[in-house]
């Protein structure tokens, strides 16, 4: 009985323990999430939980003092005395707060404490993210200034058009690959899958430097094709090997029925193991998608600088660099880049987990 | 992994005699050899010199990516399909795996062969110079520096994933919404090494005055405490907030892990232990690490292969200043800044000596399982 109250008592301090680190997880991401939504000036004077109800400082009555009341002497008001430094800074009183309205005009107010409860929130940091356009930025002073939006929608189409083939041709040169390792004998066969497996690792920067000169003599420098081939090739060891794990449990009986039929090699694979493997390629095709996605150092060395092919990441890295201290723009941008992985995490959870179990080894 | 014996090609009734090859077939098949050639590569130079608007060349890219591939091995396939038995079964699997070996050969591994080759070479690969590259980097200041900060990523980092990913897994494990919270711990490691750099570069903010929107600052000066400039002015503290962001993102790899082993140790012998008295800091120590220890090491070994590549973070985050450099963004200075190819290629073949372990473990580890 006592045991059972117990385990119950350590449930308690299980969940909240836990509570508190998933809430510690989250924090970065929330905070990123809401200033995003956040006016400019807003984000750069207050900070991002200010737009949560809290209470704040609200203007109230003002207090006239005699004109000639010494700035260097204490301060009498309301029958206390206060420095100058104290009423510069806001000094509580009585449940109110005193601070100069006017110090050379000898008004100080009496703020009274509020409640903020409606935030003010704009989607124009997206706006301006997205397009490419100028517009103009209201600053905390009231003033305006233009400014050349980042163009961040063409950044995101240039990663969807080098993500989806540089997810599909490796995808499919592997699982072909993989058959073949599986289920057919040749010579070379156990040499050519050594390599393979110790590639798994290989760091990528190994590869750079050569692959770069090849690409400068061929004219692929900066064009898509040049990375889909470039991550096909860094792709190709993992998903091989994850779809050679795969094709490999399938039962032998499968084959063998289809052999009697008078199959060739070429219509077992695309009538019977493609889709039977379907799982096995959505969890390592979403893997593959999403480190093209993120990737940042495969694109920054082949696309260089060349705008028109530039990847959201490559951009986001260039903001965090040129306007490192605009969050309004840094905010909305880098979570524009997350959507899409955060739509796959939470569509297709099932997927997306099995898919990086596997492929976390990968260079 | 698969140790099932191969399909026996024999399977169709063998054919009586040894069938010649015909002339046709060796024509057809070299035609559809060029035609795959001359088509394959007029569509390569189409995509090269393209200017079609992005979108709908991704579509065509898609379009070629599926079909094309598919085509190509359907032909070929097709092709061999004109010879007689005997050569169809030798030839065949070398059109399955041909185009991986031709890719990865061009681009991941006569290119390694290349850059150990360089490595032995001057900044312009003009000069033969030995070693001393290799002596070079590990004298140079810089060069010890990213030396000592990857050491650091590597303990601090991997220790700090593996032990709150433990950590997490069991707490998760006896909790009342574990789902949620392994969700939750996870999520990070979907998004981008830039975002999450842009991330905790907010959390990290300073900015001088009273008002601070940086997280981390906020509550310093909200305790009483002077704001910092975390990621820069605080050598060499300024590495572990960065290092902070790797365990912010690959923790959730490592619990999800260990929670799969953890349910994997049998009831009935944690039940016992706790019937003998045991509590559960004991049973933690003594029962679930012996009987997880496998997991652990291949965890342990992922994380730190990762983090001897670490780039990204480091690269949004400070750029390599404030002595935060690291061997991969050393290696993209120097080739890409200083233009030093004997550097670079030295650099990238340190990370490869690191990473060698790993790689002959993985190599026993496959053979072990009867993978040959």
């Amino acid at each position: 009985m006592s045991g059972k109250k117990k385990r119950k008592g350590s449930k308690t301090i299980v969940n909240i323990v836990l509570g508190v680190i998933c809430f510690i997880w989250l924090l970065p991401t929330l905070g990123l999430f809401i200033s995003s939504f956040r006016p400019a000036a807003d984000i750069l004077q207050t900070g991002w939980w200010k737009a949560f109800p809290h209470q704040e400082w609200k203007a109230g009555e003002t207090l006239q003092l005699s004109k000639d009341v010494d700035l260097r002497e204490p301060i009498e008001v309301n029958g206390k005395t206060y420095t100058d430094d104290q009423l510069k800074a806001g000094v509580k009183a009585d449940g109110s707060r005193l601070m100069w309205e006017n110090r050379r005009a000898r008004t100080i107010n009496q703020q009274e404490q509020g409640w903020k409860v409606t935030p003010d929130l704009t989607l124009d940091n997206y706006n301006n993210v997205l397009s490419g356009k100028e517009y103009k930025l209201k600053q905390a002073d009231g003033s305006e200034t233009v400014q050349k939006g980042t163009g961040l929608s063409q950044a995101f189409w240039n990663t969807l058009t080098i993500a989806v083939p540089a997810t599909v041709i490796p995808v499919l040169i592997a699982s072909f690959a993989a058959y073949a390792f599986a289920w057919l004998r040749f010579p070379g066969r156990r040499t050519l899958f050594v390599i393979i497996i110790a590639m798994l690792v290989i760091p990528i920067q190994v590869a750079l430097i050569p692959v770069l000169k090849d690409y400068t003599a061929l004219g692929l420098n900066g064009s898509y094709l040049g990375i889909w081939l470039a991550h096909t090739a860094f792709g190709l060891p993992l998903v091989t090997y994850f779809m050679y794990n795969f094709i490999s449990q399938l039962p032998k009986d499968l084959f063998e029925s289809a052999f009697m039929d008078g199959a060739s090699h070429f219509t077992i694979f695309s009538r019977l193991i493609l889709p039977l493997s379907v799982p096995a390629l959505a969890s390592i095709g979403i893997f593959q998608f999403l480190w093209v996605w993120n990737d940042y150092l495969v694109s920054l060395i082949f696309i260089g600088n060349q705008p028109s092919v530039q990847v959201m990441s490559m951009k986001i890295a260039d903001l965090v660099g040129s306007r490192g201290n605009d969050w309004h723009l840094l905010t909305s941008a880098a979570f524009i880049s997350m959507l899409m992985p955060l739509a796959i995490f939470f569509l297709l959870q099932k997927y997306f987990v099995r898919g990086l179990m596997g492929g976390s080894v990968k260079g | 992994m698969g140790g099932q014996s191969q399909l026996q090609p024999q399977m169709k009734p063998r054919s009586k005699a040894k069938q010649t090859v015909s002339l046709r077939a060796v024509l057809l098949s070299l035609i559809v050899l060029i035609a795959n050639v001359v088509v394959n590569g007029s569509i390569f130079l189409f995509f090269r010199d393209s200017t079609l608007n992005p979108l709908l060349t991704a579509v065509l890219a898609v379009l070629w990516g599926v079909l094309g591939v598919y085509l190509i091995y359907y032909t070929l396939t097709w092709a061999v399909e004109q010879y007689p038995d005997y050569v169809r079964r030798k030839v065949l699997p070398y059109i399955f795996i041909g185009p991986a070996v031709i890719i990865l050969g061009w681009l991941l591994v006569l290119p390694a062969l290349r850059t150990l080759y360089l490595s032995f070479f001057n900044a312009s690969s003009e000069k033969f110079v030995g070693l001393s590259n290799y002596a070079a980097i590990f004298s140079d200041h810089l060069m010890a520096t990213a030396l000592r900060n990857n050491l650091l990523w590597v303990f601090v980092g991997t220790l700090a994933c593996v032990a709150f990913g433990l950590l997490i897994a069991i707490l998760a494990d006896r909790s009342s919404y574990e789902k949620l919270a392994k969700s939750i711990i996870f999520m990070p490691m979907a998004i981008s090494f830039v975002a999450a750099g842009v991330i905790w570069k907010f959390v990290y903010y300073y900015q001088p005055g009273d008002e601070q929107i940086g997280l981390l600052n906020a509550i310093v000066t909200y305790f009483g405490g002077e704001p910092q400039a975390w990621t820069s002015m605080l050598q060499p503290w300024n590495n572990f907030f960065l290092i902070i962001i790797l365990i912010w993102m690959q923790t959730g790899f490592a619990m999800v892990i260990f929670s799969a082993a953890i349910k994997g140790v049998p009831d009935d012998i944690l039940e016992a232990a706790r019937v003998d008295g045991a509590n559960e800091v004991k049973i933690f120590f003594g029962i679930m690490i012996p009987y997880i220890s496998a997991t652990i090491l291949t965890v342990t070994t992922t994380i730190i292969v990762f983090t001897l590549k670490i780039f990204d973070v480091v690269m949004v985050m400070t750029g390599g200043q404030y002595d935060t450099e690291v061997v991969a963004t050393q290696f993209y200075r120097q080739f890409f800044m200083y233009r030093n190819f004997g550097y670079g290629s030295t650099l990238a073949i340190v990370l490869l000596i690191a990473v060698l372990p790993v790689i002959l473990i993985n190599l026993r580890q496959f053979r072990k399982q009867g993978g040959f």
